[in-house]
C-alpha cells in the first residue's frame, strides 16, 4: 500500500515521473539483454550509455532548477560543479588503472609519467580509495559553492551580476584545468579508464549497472528536492525569489538560505558529474565550458522552471532532440537550440510542463479517471 | 545623566540628529524623533520629505551618515542589519504593498509568524496546533479568513495592503512602521483600515505615514510633520494644521 504521505511528497506529476523511471529501469536492461538485436524493440548497449548520460543531465537540470526555479538564483556556472564531481570520480578511476597504464607505473597516472613527474601531487592522495573519492565528489563542489556563495550572498550580489560571476567562475576553472601544471591531465583530461570497483567499464553488465544507478540517483535527488521545496524552508526560498527584501524585513537571514540551497545544489551537480564520467569514459576541461552551463539552464527553461518534473523532462527531452537534430540536420542544431530558448521565454514562461498544466486546466478534466490511474503505478513504485 | 538614561530606556524608538545624504542631496537632515511605548504616531509631509528614508534608517536598510537610532533605549539600530532588527521586534509595511505573490494568503502569514528563523529550524519545521490558532486570529483581524487558500497574487490591491499588515501582526513586533497603508484604497476600505490600525495600536507602538488627511483625522493621534528631512511641527492634527509653515509647505497646496 502506498501512503498518502508518499503521494504528497512526490505530487501527481512526480509520481508519473517516478513510474516512468521505474519502467525505464526495467525495460531498457531487458530489451538490451533478452530482445533479439534484429527486433525494433531491442536497445543496443550504445543507447543504454546515451540514456545514462541523459539521466545525468537531468540531475544537473534538477540541481539548477532548485536554485533558479525556487530561489531565483540564476547560476550560469553549474556545469563547473558537475565537472568537479566528474574530475573527483575520474581521479579515482585513474588511480584504479594502477600498473595497467601504458607506462606501467603503479602509482602515477600516464600523463604524469609523460610529464616526467617524480611523485603524486598531494591532492591526488586518497583517491585510490573509492569511499574517499565519493566523499570528494560531493565535498569539492559543495565547498566551492559554499565559499563562493558566502562571499557573493554576503555582499548581496544578485541578478545579472551574480549570473556573470558564476559564469566567470566556470570560465576561470576551465582555463586552470587546461594547464598541465594543475595536475589534472591538462587538455586531454582524464581518460582510458579500465574499471570501477573491479567491474570492467566496457562490459555490458557494468554499463547497465551504471544506467540503473543513474536512474536511482535521479529518483532520490528528485525526492530530496521535493522534500526541500515542500518544507517551510522551501517556502522561505520561494519568498526570497518573489520578494527578497520583504523576506529580510520579517527577520529571515536571506544569505543563509541562499547559501544552503546553492551548496546543496552544487553537491547534486557533483554527483551527476560523477555518474557521467564512468559512462562516457572521459572528463576534460571542456566540461567547464561556460556554454555547457548555459545549455543546462536552457533545458530547465524549456522543461519548466520552478517545476522539478519539468527540469527532468527538459534535461532528457532537449538532449534527445539534440541527438536527433545533430544527426539529421547538424548545421541547424545550434540555431534550433537558441530558437527554442527564445520561443520558450517569450511564449511559454513555465516551459513544457506549464503548457501541459495550462491545457489540462482548460478542458474540464476527467479527474476521477486520473485518480484511479495513480494507485496502480504507485504500488509498482513501492515494490521498487 | 542618570535621568537621561531612564528617559531613553522608556522610549521605544529614539532618533537623534540623523542625517542621510544621497549623492550630496540630504534626504534626512538632523532628524530627531521619539516614540513612547504604546503610542501611535502619524507622520505627514510632502513627497520627498524623507518619510520612507526614515523608515529605511530604522529598519537597517539605509545607514545614516551621522546620528543615533536606539530601539527600546538599548539596541543601536545603526549597527544591526534588517534581519536582526526584525527579530528584535520592529515590523515594517512597505509603501508599495509587497506580499509573497506565489504563496497562499495563509502561507504568507505562516512565514511571518514569530518564531525561529534559522535554516535548520525551517527545514525541519512542522505545522503546530497553537500556530494554527494564531494564524486564524490574524486572518480574522485582517478580514481575510475566507480567502486563506487564495494565492496572494489574486488579491485586490486593498486586500494586499491588509495582508501585509497581517504579516506584520503575525511577526508580533513591539513597534510597527506602516508606510502609506491606504494608498489606492476605496473610501470604505480606508475607514476599515483606520479601525484596524487603532485595534492594533492597543497593544503595539505604531508609526503610520500617510498623505490621506481624513484618514489621519480618523486615527486621532499625535502628528509629526516632516519637511526636507527634518521635523517641521509636532502636535495634534488641529494644532499642526493651524501652523503657518505647515500650511505653506504641505497642506496649503
Ligand atoms: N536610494 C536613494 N537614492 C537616491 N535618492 C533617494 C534614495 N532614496 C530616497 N531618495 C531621495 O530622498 C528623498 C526622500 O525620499 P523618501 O522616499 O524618503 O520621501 P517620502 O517622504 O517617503 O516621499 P513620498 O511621500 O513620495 O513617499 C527624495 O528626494 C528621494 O528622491
Ligand atoms: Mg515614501
Amino acid at each position: 500500500m502506498i501512503s498518502g504521505r508518499f503521494l504528497r511528497l512526490t505530487g501527481t506529476s512526480g509520481l508519473i515521473l517516478l513510474a516512468c523511471l521505474l519502467a525505464a529501469a526495467i525495460y531498457v536492461p531487458v530489451a538490451n539483454q533478452f530482445i533479439d538485436p534484429g527486433s525494433p524493440f531491442h536497445v543496443n548497449t550504445a543507447s543504454v550509455v546515451v540514456f545514462g548520460k541523459y539521466l545525468c543531465f537531468a540531475m544537473l537540470a534538477l540541481s539548477i532548477d532548485l536554485v533558479w526555479g525556487y530561489c531565483g538564483i540564476l547560476s550560469l556556472g553549474h556545469g563547473a560543479f558537475f565537472a568537479l564531481g566528474g574530475y573527483a570520480m575520474g581521479m579515482h578511476l585513474m588511480r584504479e588503472i594502477g600498473p595497467r597504464g601504458v607506462y606501467g607505473n603503479p602509482i602515477l597516472p600516464d600523463f604524469m609519467v609523460f610529464l616526467n613527474w617524480e611523485s603524486l601531487p598531494w591532492f591526488w592522495y586518497g583517491f585510490d580509495m573509492f569511499w574517499f573519492a565519493m566523499v570528494m565528489v560531493v565535498l569539492v563542489p559543495g565547498l566551492l559553492a559554499f565559499v563562493f556563495g558566502f562571499l557573493a550572498f554576503r555582499s548581496r550580489v544578485t541578478g545579472v551580476y551574480l549570473s556573470i560571476i558564476t559564469q566567470a567562475m566556470a570560465f576561470a576553472l576551465m582555463l586552470a584545468f587546461f594547464r598541465n601544471e594543475m595536475g589534472f591531465g591538462g587538455n586531454n583530461g582524464l581518460t582510458d579508464f579500465k574499471d570501477v570497483l573491479g567491474f570492467d567499464l566496457q562490459a555490458d553488465s557494468t554499463r547497465i549497472g551504471l544506467y540503473l544507478l543513474s536512474i536511482a540517483a535521479l529518483a532520490v535527488m528528485f525526492l530530496i528536492c521535493r522534500a526541500i521545496v515542500l518544507s517551510r524552508l522551501g517556502k522561505v526560498l520561494i519568498a526570497v525569489r518573489d520578494a527578497e527584501s520583504r523576506t529580510r524585513f520579517i527577520g529571515y537571514r536571506v544569505e543563509h538560505y541562499k547559501l544552503f540551497v546553492f551548496t546543496v545544489s552544487a553537491m547534486m551537480a557533483g554527483v551527476a558529474g560523477a555518474l557521467y564520467v564512468p559512462q562516457v569514459g572521459i572528463i576534460n576541461p571542456g566540461e567547464f565550458a561556460p556554454a555547457n552551463s548555459i545549455e543546462a539552464v536552457i533545458w530547465v527553461a524549456v522543461g519548466g522552471r520552478g517545476t522539478l518534473v519539468g527540469a527532468v523532462i527538459g534535461g532528457i527531452g532537449v538532449n534527445l532532440a539534440k541527438s536527433y537534430f545533430t544527426g539529421a540536420l547538424p548545421e541547424i542544431w545550434l540555431f534550433a537550440l537558441g530558437g527554442l530558448f527564445v520561443v520558450v521565454t517569450l511564449f511559454m514562461p513555465k516551459g513544457i510542463l506549464g503548457l501541459i498544466s495550462h491545457w489540462r486546466r482548460r478542458q474540464p478534466p476527467p479527474e476521477p479517471a486520473a485518480e484511479t490511474g495513480a494507485p496502480s503505478s504507485t504500488a509498482a513504485e513501492e515494490r521498487a | 545623566m542618570n535621568t537621561l538614561h531612564k528617559e531613553l530606556t522608556r522610549t521605544v524608538l529614539y532618533l537623534d540628529g540623523i542625517s542621510v545624504s544621497f549623492d550630496g542631496f540630504k534626504a534626512l537632515n538632523d532628524l530627531s524623533f521619539v516614540v513612547e511605548p504604546g503610542e501611535m504616531r502619524a507622520i505627514i509631509g510632502p513627497n520627498g520629505a524623507g518619510k520612507t528614508t526614515m523608515m529605511d534608517v530604522i529598519t537597517g536598510k539605509t545607514r545614516p551618515d551621522v546620528g543615533s537610532a536606539l530601539f527600546a533605549g538599548q539596541h543601536d539600530l545603526t549597527k544591526l542589519d534588517e534581519a536582526d532588527i526584525a527579530q528584535l521586534g520592529i515590523g515594517r509595511k512597505f509603501q508599495r504593498p509587497t506580499v509573497f505573490e506565489s504563496h497562499t494568503v495563509r502561507d504568507n502569514i505562516v512565514l511571518s509568524l514569530a518564531g525561529k528563523r534559522s535554516v535548520f529550524d525551517t527545514l525541519f519545521a512542522r505545522a503546530r496546533e497553537e500556530e494554527a490558532d494564531r494564524i486564524d486570529r490574524v486572518l480574522d483581524t485582517i478580514r481575510l479568513a475566507d480567502r486563506a487558500g487564495m494565492m496572494a497574487a489574486d488579491l485586490s490591491h486593498g486586500q494586499k495592503q491588509w495582508l501585509e499588515i497581517g504579516m506584520l501582526l503575525a511577526q508580533d513586533p513591539s513597534l510597527l512602521l506602516v508606510d502609506e497603508p491606504v494608498a489606492g484604497m476605496t473610501d470604505a476600505e480606508t475607514v476599515q483600515t483606520a479601525t484596524l490600525l487603532k485595534e492594533i495600536a492597543r497593544d503595539h507602538s505604531v508609526v503610520v505615514v500617510e498623505h490621506d488627511m481624513s484618514f489621519v483625522q480618523d486615527l486621532g493621534v499625535m502628528v509629526t510633520v516632516l519637511h526636507e528631512g527634518s521635523v517641521l511641527a509636532e502636535g495634534s492634527l488641529d494644532h499642526v494644521s493651524a501652523d503657518e509653515r505647515v500650511i505653506d509647505v504641505y497642506l496649503g497646496r
